[in-house]
């Protein structure tokens, strides 16, 4: 598949502004601006290639708190992130009762998501399972990091999804560490995909810092599941280039040295480099276009820092309601 | 009117709502050809087929979530849990999830479903097909608890339930499944969710009871008739959001409370009825408001005189209710 350049330059736009976005995230903690940041810094290949591969707005998607890049990829705004991380009101995911980065969007199919890991992978295998019923051709995509691939709830999710072969994709993103623990004490297997030979879907590897290989294969694996041939586990392998949170001090378990390796493979730049290998950017472009993003981000904070808290009081409710608005 | 039993009334239920409304379904543990261990969904399966009567897979937490999926895309999803005593390993999807996503989602998103489960002892179930639940659902606001104690409100709280916007937790006393019969109207109602029910008129004591504690409850004050005290019998019904309104009218005008109920007696859901009574009625009080409820064990013995010994029956009902009578 010969992906269009215009296509090209959209994943890259949105990898580069995820990426601005994140990395002020960090300066406003740092200033004493937000009490909190989970940053997605080296997933955004993965998130973006995903993003991509579904009719966004159209398919369903039960995303997890490093999925930055997959929400504004997704149609979330800066000015919405900037909100969510401020708690201020407006925030379209919970009103900012949440945390920042458990996100959510009603109007594009994002379902909201809490803290305990992989609850929101057995709400994927419900919302596939009511789209067989419905016998609609839409499709749900889910991630997950690796390290929550070992809760029960992963798994039974997976199960239902094979056993009734719904239109679900499993995205898991291996960023090699759960905060501070390796992949070799969540699993005996190499990959997460090596999982899916013993629950019976496909699996398969991707290299989670290529967005072109990501769009490609999660797209044909959308394609078949849409067309009633059930579900696939893909695992997207990257490295987690930020500590875990603004709360985590990664010194504590891995070196130096060791990121900074790592760092030589952050998909922004080896998409970067290849935009311009291939002539669709210049260098004088890719400086303007970061310029563009950087000040896309700075009015996102100031809209934020203009915005208001929401009132003491909105937080008696809503507790109930008198109908259903996702019906 | 013709008489049946709960468990009939609560399958009549189920019914109903599938026929008049195609996105209800059910979901759970041999729901389907073998229509449930206490035959609740039995014929269900022949008339609705296997899409809308599903088996699940044996496994609890996948069962609500599951549920909690397809709610969110618009479906009425109906998820049994065959013993109330296997509901934990769904614990964390109701609480966490269920229970949260209205709040937590400022009402973009919200979880209209149902949850059966038969709870209670007095049937030989030993520990794990004995317990009552209640308690760890009546402090998760957002869910509404249920319980009803006789075929004609399980049969309009239910309808009720479906029809609700919110999750509802059903609980269903089975030792009265085929034990208790009752007069079902033909013709189409509902018993709404929330409010109390004085079941019997009475003056000197108001016994406050749910489910199987109500049935005996009510035999208890015959007796007790016998004896001449005139004991009302309040039937909770809804145990969250509970009627407070009720309750306090009816111990205004007998002042002295008995709460009855089958869980262990301390951090029980009864707790919660005498902190009501003693904060807006302790002036309206003739005597201390008295608990009876199961000891402060684990949970229910096998052999039956140890089983008989947990359980709160019509005699210890009466007894105690005697004592308050001539405190």
């Amino acid at each position: 598949m010969e992906l269009s350049s215009e296509l090209k330059k959209e994943m890259y736009w949105m990898m580069l502004l995820s990426r601005r976005l994140d990395e002020r995230a960090w300066v406003l903690h740092r200033q004493g601006k937000i009490a909190f940041h989970i940053s997605g810094i080296g997933h955004e290949a993965a998130q973006v290639g995903a993003a991509f591969a579904i009719k966004r707005g159209y398919d369903w998607v039960t995303p997890y708190y490093r999925d930055l890049a997959l929400m504004l990829g997704l149609g979330l705004t800066p000015e919405e992130f900037m909100i969510s991380l401020m708690g201020k009101a407006g925030e379209p995911s919970s009103g900012s009762r949440q945390m920042p980065s458990h996100f959510g969007l009603r109007r594009v199919n994002a379902v909201s998501h809490s803290a305990p890991v992989a609850t929101q992978t057995v709400h994927a295998a419900g919302i596939g399972l009511a789209i067989k019923m419905k016998k609609e051709k839409k499709v749900v995509l889910t991630t997950i990091g690796e390290g929550s691939t070992s809760q029960g709830e992963w798994y039974e999710a997976v199960n239902w999804a094979a056993i009734h072969q719904l239109p679900v994709i499993f995205i898991v993103e291996n960023n090699q560490y759960a905060i501070s623990v390796p992949p070799e004490m969540q699993m005996a297997v190499k990959s997460a995909a090596d999982k899916a030979c013993g629950l019976g879907l496909p699996g398969l590897m991707v290299d989670g810092t290529d967005v072109f290989a990501v769009y490609e294969v999660i797209s044909e694996l959308v394609d078949v599941a849409r067309n009633g041939g059930g579900p696939a586990l893909v695992e997207a392998k990257m490295y987690r280039i930020t500590p875990h949170s603004s709360d985590d001090d990664d010194r504590t378990y891995r070196s130096r040295e060791e990121v900074e390796e790592n760092k030589k493979l952050d998909p922004l730049i080896l998409i970067k480099n290849r935009l311009i290998n291939e002539e669709i950017y210049s260098e004088k472009d890719m400086d303007d276009l970061d310029k563009k993003a950087k000040q896309m981000v700075t009015d996102a904070v100031k809209v934020a820092e203009d915005s208001p808290y929401p009132s003491a009081e909105e937080a008696a409710y809503p507790v109930y309601v008198e109908e259903v608005p996702n019906a | 009117m013709p008489e049946m039993t709960m468990v009939e009334a609560i399958r009549d239920a189920m019914d109903e709502e599938m026929a008049r409304d195609e996105n209800v379904f059910i979901v759970g543990e041999d729901v389907g050809q073998r229509g449930g261990v206490f035959r609740a969904t039995v014929g269900l399966f022949d008339k609705y087929g296997s899409d809308r009567v599903i088996d699940s897979p044996l496994a609890e937490l996948s069962i609500v979530g599951v549920g909690i999926g397809a709610a969110l895309y618009g479906m009425k999803p109906i998820c049994e849990i065959q013993f109330a005593d296997f509901i934990f390993p769904a614990f964390n999807q109701i609480v966490s999830e269920a229970a949260k996503m209205t709040y937590r989602s400022n009402a973009t998103w919200t979880v209209p479903m149902v949850i059966r489960a038969p709870y209670g002892g007095g049937i030989g179930g030993g520990l794990y097909h004995s317990q009552s639940v209640e308690a760890f659902f009546t402090q998760a606001p957002g869910l509404k608890v249920v319980i009803p104690s006789n075929p004609y409100d399980a049969k309009g709280l239910l309808k009720a339930a479906v029809r609700d916007p919110n999750p509802v937790i059903f609980l269903e006393p089975k030792k009265g499944y085929r034990l208790i019969k009752g007069e079902v109207p033909e013709e189409e109602y509902i018993v709404p969710i929330g409010p109390a029910k004085v079941s019997r008129a009475g003056e000197d004591l108001t016994i406050f009871a749910y489910g199987m504690m109500l049935f005996y409850s009510l035999q208890a004050a015959e007796q007790l008739e016998q004896e001449g005290v005139s004991a009302e019998v309040v039937d909770l019904r809804t145990l969250y959001p509970v009627d407070k309104e009720t309750i306090l009218a009816s111990v205004k005008k007998t002042g002295k409370a008995l709460i009855v109920y089958e869980d262990n007696l301390t951090g029980g859901y009864g707790g919660e009825i005498a902190a009501i009574i003693a904060e807006h009625a302790f002036h309206d009080l003739d005597a201390p408001v008295r608990r009876l409820a199961g000891p402060d064990v684990p949970a229910v013995p096998f052999s039956h005189p140890m089983q008989e010994w947990f359980m709160v029956n019509p005699e210890k009902i009466f007894k105690s209710a005697l004592e308050l009578a001539r405190y």
